[in-house]
């Protein structure tokens, strides 16, 4: 049984007002909050890696059949993490709760629901923690803001745990840097310990652990993805490309997110990247093995986080490559960045990254020996390398959005925007507010992009949908690039829920757009098979605009 | 209703003092209680500092607010998002000393359209700061108690912060700066529905119990209640010196405010008043974003059960063959 879905008109009536009742009595009633939360995750997904207490459950029943000694379990857990963890230790002590991250969440702004505040987010773990591992706890109990840790409590985890997307704009604005999405992430696994755990995640995991992407594609079936994609390419531009896979000794891996070779309208960008490759004349391969960027292990915990993230270097490794080029996705980059290197490295068995094509030496990489995509074609635009003619992107307005862990976790901001306002001739930003560091996330992040769960994730979506609005209406802007899988996902449905004019797209789609390839056929079309908009007739329909 | 047990659990210290003080107890409220709180305070504040160093640091998670370092000829956020040891100091110090991030708070509302506006919201940072700088310098101030001669530097201070002589005796701005924006502090917790809704009883007691220390502080400077400096001074010496005496006659009030703040000081290491030392072992913030120029260490870094190639192609060797993708194995 589904939800209805509800109109923007139905959603847009938000109370901000959390009322007196106090926050720590804790009751989801998930049958009327249908629409709000992901369905379990399969027990044979969650057997299949592993995962503890595999069973069959729903979040809709009142028994959720949790093993007898559940809370030692989530107790011990918890020490064991405080242990392991500065930052969750830290974290759980010295917030002051002065409120400053509470209207920063978009699932705050898109829901009102005062539990969606990253601080109570964050209480709803505390109180547990202040309960049963603090002095005052122990001692005063609630009068020292303890909370036992119940059933209910649990479910409340469940339920707020996973309507955040670990997009990290709350801790941009705390005074401390505390980080809800590290608590989320640690609340995540808490659940998890005693199988408790959605299938979005669970799924992907297993699928990505079996084949080597979240989808499932077998090997041939990747081959056949890629063989398509340089087919569809020579139709589109009438030049053949390359695009090899598993190949020993090529210099350069190229690791991409699954949904670039089965979404849309990711699959453009994919197109742009094999046309831009073949330009350049790029030795490097796909593999096969390593066929997917993103890691759902990251919503899941960091022991799976790390076992999905080992075949890259395994394969890097076996390969012989000189360094690894990353596609365009978002929290795929956070794992590449901030985890990669320490649970997987040292990559000594590889170069430090130089562009065969420009000698540039990508000294930010030096460790890790990976570097994104916009960071690779920023510099081959920046040296003049590719041919590129702007106005065949003219049909597009452009904004960008920074999608959350690029921004937050790495700090690639000018990057993308180089390349963008390399390709583009019309590029709109959108409020300050709203972009760069403080850039709000498409709302379906983390795991949460379900079907099941599309009432909060076009609430959560709306901030960033009310942003692209405001650029729509001042500017025509048409198109809403981005860099990131999940984006280009789930973006196009939040586009149509709120803002019905605007399309999605990757950079790299507007890069092979732009991109004058040797050889190719007079009348090429961009890689949507569109024709271009001519020079001269987008100036005259932009005079008639005026 | 939270508030209120904040404002009893106060008034119950208060009348404690004040009936100790009648019982003569003075030697209790004047030189052990003070030594038993500086001792829990050190400690305590030492020993919550430990405890959170003995956790790893198992990540660099740096929260980036602004450009990496990556080509060179994109320019680098080093205070934002710092590569370099010099760029994570000065994020700190603005941190610490200014509240950087603080100061990018705005307000969201909701307007008819539906239009999301994102309004300049600086009272808390302007609060804030006020609040945590007049403190700082009232706390310096009252080191002249503890010195004899006392300091330059000190008396520097005093004499800046006296300078708007608009009163007898000279009226400190910091006294009149720290009650107003401490009540400041309270009216929003009170008034604000969003920050009512997550306070706790310990979010307001020591918000009441600064006030209630900086009114005791003032009552004794600046109304007939006033104390005798020179014996206070003489305690205090005395504490300092560990050569501990209660000279005769210091006024109820003076043992009230000291026992205040020997209450703030046990308390202070059991709360989230260590705000204070966590700030700078908050991992977002002193950590630099140089995640992939400088490999970082976990010490429990565990090897896990990753699906190996060799595996991997054992299970899809028949489909590779048959679609021309090179193997290890034939
Ligand atoms: C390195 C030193 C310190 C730094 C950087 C610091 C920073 C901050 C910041 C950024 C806030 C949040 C904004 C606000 O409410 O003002 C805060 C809150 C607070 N700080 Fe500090 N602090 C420090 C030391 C202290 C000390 C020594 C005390 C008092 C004994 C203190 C008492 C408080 C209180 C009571 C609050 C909560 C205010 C409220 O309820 O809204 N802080 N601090
Ligand atoms: S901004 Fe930081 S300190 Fe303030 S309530 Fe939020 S998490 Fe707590
Ligand atoms: S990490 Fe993002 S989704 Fe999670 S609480 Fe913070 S702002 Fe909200």
């Amino acid at each position: 049984m589904s939800a209805k879905k509800p109109t923007p008109a139905d959603l847009i009536q938000i109370d901000f007002n959390p009322g007196k009742k106090d926050w720590m009595d804790a009751k989801i009633d998930f049958e009327k909050k249908r629409g709000n939360w992901n369905y379990q995750v399969l027990p044979k997904s969650a057997e299949y890696v592993g995962m503890p207490y595999p069973r069959k459950w729903s979040p809709a029943d009142e028994d959720w059949k949790l093993p007898d000694n559940w809370q030692k379990i989530i107790f011990e857990g918890l020490r064991d993490r405080l242990d392991k963890y500065r930052s969750f230790k830290i974290f759980m002590d010295i917030c002051v709760r002065c409120g400053a991250c509470a209207d920063k969440c978009h699932f705050f702004i898109g829901s009102g629901d005062p539990k969606n505040m990253p601080v109570l987010r964050a209480e709803l773990l505390r109180s547990v923690y202040r309960n049963d591992f603090t002095a005052a706890g122990k001692i005063f109990g609630s009068l020292a803001g303890g909370r036992k840790l119940t059933v209910d409590v649990l479910k409340e985890w469940f339920y707020y745990f996973f309507q955040c997307t670990e997009c990290r704009r709350c801790s941009v604005f705390c005074p401390y840097g505390i980080d809800t999405a590290e608590i989320t992430m640690m609340g995540r696994e808490l659940l998890d310990l005693v199988g408790l755990n959605i299938d979005w995640i669970g799924t992907p995991i297993a699928n990505c652990h079996r084949t080597g992407n979240h989808l499932g594609v077998q090997p041939h079936g990747f081959k056949d993805s890629i063989d398509f994609a340089v087919d569809d390419l020579e139709d589109i531009t009438g030049v053949r490309a390359e695009a090899p896979i598993n190949k020993k000794g090529a210099e350069i891996l190229f690791v991409i997110p699954s949904a670039d070779y089965f979404g849309d309208p990711h699959y453009f960008g994919l197109l742009g990247y094999i046309a831009l490759f073949h330009e350049i004349g790029l030795d490097y391969t796909f593999s096969a093995y390593a066929s997917e960027g993103g890691n759902f292990g990251l919503f899941h915990s960091n022991e799976m986080m790390k076992r999905l993230n080992g075949k890259i270097y395994n394969e890097a490794k076996r390969l012989g490559v000189k360094w690894i080029l990353g596609g365009e996705c978002g929290h795929m980059w956070r794992v590449l960045h901030q985890y990669m290197d320490t649970m997987s490295g040292p990559a000594d068995f590889m170069e430090e990254p130089v562009s065969p094509i420009t000698g540039t030496k990508f000294e930010n990489s030096k460790s890790t020996k990976m570097i994104h995509i916009c960071e690779f074609t920023a510099d081959l635009i920046k040296h003049n390398k590719i041919k590129l003619d702007k106005s065949r992107n003219d049909q597009w307005r452009v904004t960008y959005h920074d999608s959350c862990n690029p921004a937050r976790a790495m700090g690639l901001l000018d990057e993308p925007r180089y390349v963008i306002n390399g390709v583009c001739n019309h590029f709109f930003e959108m409020p300050e507010n709203t972009i760069r560091e403080q850039t709000f996330c498409c709302g379906s992040g983390a795991g949460i992009g379900t079907d099941e769960n599309f009432e909060m994730r076009m609430r959560g979506g709306m901030p960033r949908a009310n942003a692209v609005q405001y650029v729509h209406e001042k500017h025509n802007v048409n198109l809403l690039a981005c860099i990131c899988a999940i984006d280009k996902a789930t973006l196009p449905p939040l586009m149509e829920y709120w803002v019905p004019e605007v399309e999605v797209g990757a950079i790299h789609e507007l890069v092979g757009n732009a991109l004058v390839m040797k050889g190719e056929k007079k009348d090429r079309t961009d890689l949507r098979g569109e024709p271009f908009v001519g020079t001269e007739t987008a100036g005259k329909e932009e005079e008639a605009n005026v | 209703m939270k508030a209120l047990y904040s404002f009893f659990a106060v008034i119950i210290l208060i009348a404690l003092a004040y009936l100790g003080i009648t019982a003569d107890m003075t030697t209790f409220f004047g030189l052990v209680l003070p030594y038993i709180a500086a001792a829990a305070f050190i400690f305590g504040v030492a020993y919550r500092i430990l405890i959170w160093a003995k956790s790893p640091v198992p990540f660099k998670i740096t929260t980036t607010c602004g450009q990496q370092k990556s080509l060179p000829w994109i320019k680098n956020s080093n205070l934002e998002s710092p590569h370099t040891t010099l760029g994570v100091i000065g994020r700190m110090a603005l941190e610490v000393l200014f509240f950087r991030s603080l100061f990018r708070n705005t307000k969201m509302s909701l307007k008819d359209g539906p239009k999301i506006v994102y309004g300049e919201n600086k009272w808390l940072w302007l609060a804030g700061l006020v609040f945590h700088w007049s403190f700082l310098i009232v706390i310096i101030r009252h080191l002249r108690f503890f010195f004899e001669p006392v300091p330059e530097f000190i008396l520097l201070i005093q004499s800046l912060d006296g300078l708007l002589e608009i009163y007898v005796p000279v009226l400190y701005m910091t006294g009149v700066a720290l009650l107003m924006s401490v009540t400041y502090l309270y009216l929003r917790r009170a008034l604000i529905p969003q920050i009512n809704y997550i306070s706790l009883i310990s979010d307001y007691f020591p918000l009441f119990l600064i006030m209630a220390i900086a009114i005791t502080g003032a009552l004794m400077r600046y109304t007939p209640l006033r104390v005798d400096i020179i014996k206070v001074k003489e305690l205090a010496m005395g504490l300092g010196s560990f050569n501990p005496v209660v000279p005769e006659g210091i006024g109820a009030i003076f043992f009230i405010h000291l026992f205040l703040i020997s209450v703030l000081l046990i308390y202070f290491p059991m709360s989230k008043l260590m705000h204070m030392a966590g700030i700078f072992m908050s991992p977002t913030r002193n950590m630099k974003n140089d995640n992939r120029m400088k490999r970082h260490i976990n010490p429990w870094n565990y090897p896990v059960d990753t699906h190996s190639y060799e595996d991997w192609e054992d299970e899809f060797r028949d489909v590779m063959k048959e679609a021309g993708l090179p193997l290890e194995k034939e």
